[in-house]
């Protein structure tokens, strides 16, 4: 080849190069590893991730809940994911046709009119819900509900930091675990959007019909964010409630937790926003036949065309974690949503009423719950759960002393429909062994 | 012989919510098996759904396995064959990594687990780290943006917080200006907008390169916080002024970024580091093979110099001990930690670490090449670019003299006279059984076709490729038509975009209202 192309040596490709620049040694990483090899070394590795293999009470953004065995096979055929963006309609109909379906399903779920071909997860969701929620209202200020997870927080103010937009904080009500609309009374005419989570980092479900109304009331949007995507298929849903925007973390619909991503962020608003969503959009197209299809639509609101007015510099999204979301929820369907969430609820109450039981363990929040509460302990609690995990091979929560350190005893507890009934009857006995 | 595609048994199929049937089901759960209440007495009435989740598709396991099956074979993937799109970087996605990524212990891996119990996971992203600073000569590191345009934005803000640090606020303040060349990537103004910058934009010369007049002209006024430069440049050339155009920056009191979409054609070969730049993003899903998934997920890792490491996004992952990592991986003393003290950090950019699975790809990628392999893929994708460059010359016009890099851009100059334009060209060459490359981009050369085979692709394909868009040559003189009314062999013909956009359905629902949606404006 290269003598057709009349170059004389390989080196020679890298000519417009300067010379003082070009790598005289090779670089200094290991020498290619057979599959053997590298399989055993990965295998090896993974055996230092202890937590992998433990009977596991950890939510906190992130589920283990059950997926059924063909997703992982549907997702793993070559024409979904070694496709690229559909930018050639003719030729991804699959994908776009499975983005239109996840936008219908996102739009259910949610309650919302309209929803995005998907963002890289919840937490840059919400910071993207509250730079749209400035567009949209021309305001400055927005009001952040307290009990908000913690890195969703910290992804918002990094996110704001230089779009002269003012995060401000709602305080939860520490004996209920909610935030009560009094708590965004700061509420202005300057205020673009008040924000919260539901259920929230807590577990605790809020009011969320309240808060819309205390929103809209000051001409503010009102912007949801859910973690626990799950609880869509028993609690009321934002839309339902008046949310003007939803955004969410898709990981619990067959999604891997595999430490932290990749996941799919869900984005849903109101039609009349449609042209201020960040992301792209599937929509509805038909040829010179009038067959159906489906293309990348309302694209004068994305960066490659809008250059630095665009909606968000979003280019590259989730597809393939969407389409993952997309097959469970097809799979599971109606009714499979609503019986995971069910038995995730009864399971949660469960194990909620059993540690009640115990005498120096209490419930400190007096807000119903879907499948996450928080738990006090007697004692510190993070030593406690390493204990708990080092001796019992349970992850018995999360520590909120990672996150507030006036919370020292806290930690919070997630049950999905993984955890067997003998499960929960191991943490409870395990929490009463080491309170002693 | 030139082969073009010919129809093949294509299943037609409705929407998942078209074929959904009451009481249908695909999903098998066990009993529940604790004791039963009322969800009334748990949750109140008022925060119960109340629409018993209508319109939510009901149907059996087959029929979702076949519906996904049918709809997969109405898209093009790189396993089916050359998927040439400019930029991209479609190259061959090994099953071994998809492997890797299952490993039970990292798939089932939750993110909040103990730093103790996780120690396996740490260590992979510090070894990815690791190698990431060798390619890209930039010691610092942070695996958390989960894409390209998440890893520009990442290395903006700490351009930005790097200068407020260096000069202070006040005198930070009088520097946001942002230049960028005319043929960048859309995601870089928009990147830079969202960091508060305002943007200047830099000519290109006939030559294709970096305008080093224009840019000292927009350096001259003390206001340039920083320049986004993509290296080879999105035409495929070398910035061959690279280190001028560093010094002309760095004199200004501006920092240079380089926008590593186009890495792979470096790998092995050169590392920005050594050329002047301060802050790169990479893409995983590109130069490191990890699946594009008909749109992500991606990874887009922000590399930079030692000076600027104390910006980058908490937490960090680092290793606390000089205890060989390898020996002993049993051991119960932690290697690795999450560092969250970094007073000056921009923030976090995502939550938990970033696209974690993506990290596993890479650096298996990486371990499986090898030094020697690296090297090689970057020589066979830069080959196989000049080799189709060479190819298409007599047929197609080519507004650049210069040897490209990993990707050449040709026009439809000569076709145009005849009306065929990039779109048509572009469609014919499904016809062909070939993804079209990527069009109309960059935006300053019109009618632009970007090339790029990758490594994954071999002579005989690339022969094909040639032939087919020689052929296509002759029938924009011959038979303009034939091309203008492409593809002929798609289940669908092309779409009526404009009025998709006008008239936006972008949801199902059902039959008896599907009104489109009225949006106002455009």
């Amino acid at each position: 080849m290269l003598e057709k192309i009349g170059v004389a040596s390989t080196e020679k490709l890298f000519e417009s190069i300067p010379e003082s620049l070009r790598l005289r040694e090779h670089l200094k990483v290991p020498a290619a590893m057979s599959e053997i090899e590298l399989l055993k070394r990965f295998e090896d590795i993974g055996t230092r991730n202890q937590a992998a293999q433990r009977i596991s009470f950890l939510g906190g953004g992130a589920y283990s809940h059950y997926t059924p065995t063909i997703v992982d096979h549907l997702i793993s055929r070559s024409e979904f994911f070694t496709a690229y963006t559909p930018y050639q309609p003719e030729i991804s109909q699959g994908t776009l046709q499975a983005i239109f379906e996840f936008q219908t399903l996102v739009c259910q779920l949610t309650g919302m009119d309209i929803a995005n071909a998907s963002m890289y997860d919840g937490s840059t969701a919400m910071a993207e819900a509250v730079l749209m929620a400035e567009r949209v209202t021309r305001r400055s200020k927005v009001i952040v509900s307290s009990a908000i997870h913690p890195q969703y927080l910290e992804v918002a103010h990094t996110y704001v930091q230089h779009a002269g937009i003012d995060l401000e904080r709602a305080e939860f009500d520490p004996a209920s675990g909610q935030t009560p609309a009094s708590a965004f009374d700061a509420i202005d005419d300057q205020t673009a959007a008040i924000v919260v989570q539901s259920p929230n980092f807590f577990g605790s479900i809020e009011d969320v019909s309240t808060l819309a109304d205390k929103a809209h009331n000051a001409g503010a949007l009102l912007v949801v964010v859910v973690t626990e995507a799950m609880s869509f298929g028993l609690l009321r849903s934002p839309g339902a409630c008046g949310a003007d925007i939803v955004v969410a973390e898709g990981q619990s619909f067959g999604v891997p937790l595999s430490y932290g991503g990749p996941y799919v962020g869900l984005f849903a608003t109101r039609d009349k926003y449609a042209r201020q969503i960040p992301g792209r959009l599937v929509g509805e197209a038909y040829d010179k036949q009038g067959r159906r299809g489906f293309v990348l639509t309302l694209a004068t609101r994305e960066q490659h065309i809008r250059r630095e007015k665009a909606t968000s510099n979003i280019c590259t999204n989730e597809g393939l974690i969407a389409l993952a979301a997309t097959i469970y929820l097809e799979t599971m369907g109606r009714r499979g949503v609503q019986e995971v969430a069910h038995q995730c609820a009864q399971k949660a109450h469960y194990a909620a009423r059993e540690i009640e039981k115990l005498a120096c363990f209490s419930l400190p929040f007096s807000a119903p719950f879907f499948n996450e509460f928080v738990v006090r302990a007697p004692a510190p609690a993070s030593p406690m759960l390493d204990k708990l995990a080092k001796e019992k091979g349970i992850d018995g929560g999360i520590a909120l002393s990672r996150f507030d350190s006036k919370r020292p005893n806290d930690f919070l507890v997630c049950v999905t429909e993984t955890n067997t009934r003998e499960e929960i009857e191991a943490l409870v006995e395990g929490l009463a062994s080491l309170s002693h | 012989m030139i082969t073009k595609v010919t129809t093949h048994p294509s299943q037609n199929e409705q929407l998942i919510f078209e074929r959904s049937q009451p009481g249908r089901a695909g999903f098998s759960l066990p009993a529940l098996d604790v004791d039963e209440t009322s969800i009334d007495e748990m949750i109140p009435r008022d925060f119960q759904r109340d629409d018993d989740l209508a319109g939510m598709p009901e149907v059996t396991e087959v029929d979702v396995v076949r519906h996904f099956t049918r709809i997969s074979t109405w898209n093009f993937s790189i396993d089916l064959g050359l998927y040439p799109l400019g930029s991209c970087t479609m190259k061959y996605n090994s099953r071994l990594n998809e492997k890797v990524a299952r490993i039970g212990n990292f798939a089932n891996l939750h993110p909040l687990a103990s730093e103790a119990e996780s120690q396996g996971a740490l260590q992979v992203i510090y070894e990815l780290q690791q190698h990431l600073a060798e390619i890209t000569g930039l010691p610092g590191i942070s695996l958390q943006p989960a894409a390209g345009a998440h890893g520009e934005m990442t290395g903006i803000m700490i351009i930005r917080a790097f200068i407020d640090a260096r000069d202070g606020k006040e005198a930070s303040s009088r520097r946001r200006t942002m230049l960028i060349p005319d043929s960048a990537h859309g995601t870089n103004p928009a990147s830079a907008h969202l960091s508060g910058f305002t943007v200047k934009t830099i000519r290109s010369t006939a030559e294709g390169l970096t305008d080093l007049d224009h840019l000292r002209e927009l350096c001259a006024h003390g206001d340039v916080a920083g320049l986004m430069l993509t290296n080879p440049n999105t035409l495929g050339l070398f910035e061959k002024n690279i280190q001028e155009i560093c010094r002309i920056v760095h004199d200004a009191g501006g920092l240079v970024y380089m926008d590593g979409a186009n890495m792979n054609a470096l790998v092995g070969v050169a590392r920005p580091g050594d050329m002047g730049v301060d802050v790169i993003h990479l893409n995983l899903h590109k130069t490191f093979s990890t699946p594009h998934g008909g749109g992500g997920p991606g990874s887009g890792p922000c590399c930079c110099t030692k000076e600027m490491e104390p910006f980058l996004p908490v937490p960090r992952i680092v290793r606390v001990n000089n205890g060989d990592t390898s020996a002993d991986s049993r051991s119960e003393i932690p290697n690795y930690r999450l560092d969250y003290a970094q007073p000056q950090s921009i923030g976090r950019v995502k939550a938990f670490v970033g696209n974690y699975g993506m990290m596993l790809r890479a650096l298996a990628y990486i371990l499986t090449h090898g030094y020697d392999g690296l090297r090689e893929a970057t020589e066979a994708a830069v080959l196989n670019a000049r080799y189709i460059a060479h190819g298409l010359l007599t047929d197609y016009e080519k507004p650049f003299d210069s040897p490209p890099m990993h990707e050449v851009v040709f026009t439809d100059k000569r076709q145009a006279r005849k009306g065929v334009h990039t779109l048509d060209i572009a469609k014919r060459l499904i016809d062909y059984g070939f993804h079209p490359p990527t069009i109309y981009f960059p935006l300053i050369v019109s009618g632009a076709m970007l090339i790029e085979p990758t490594e994954s692709v071999g002579r005989q394909e690339l022969d094909q490729f040639i032939e087919a868009m020689q052929s296509i040559a002759r029938e924009a003189v011959e038979d303009p038509e034939l091309v203008l009314n492409a593809p002929h062999t798609t289940r669908i013909g092309r779409l009526d975009e404009a009025a998709a956009a006008r008239k936006p359905v972008l949801r199902w629902r059902p039959k008896e209202n599907t009104e489109p949606l009225a949006v106002a404006g455009g």
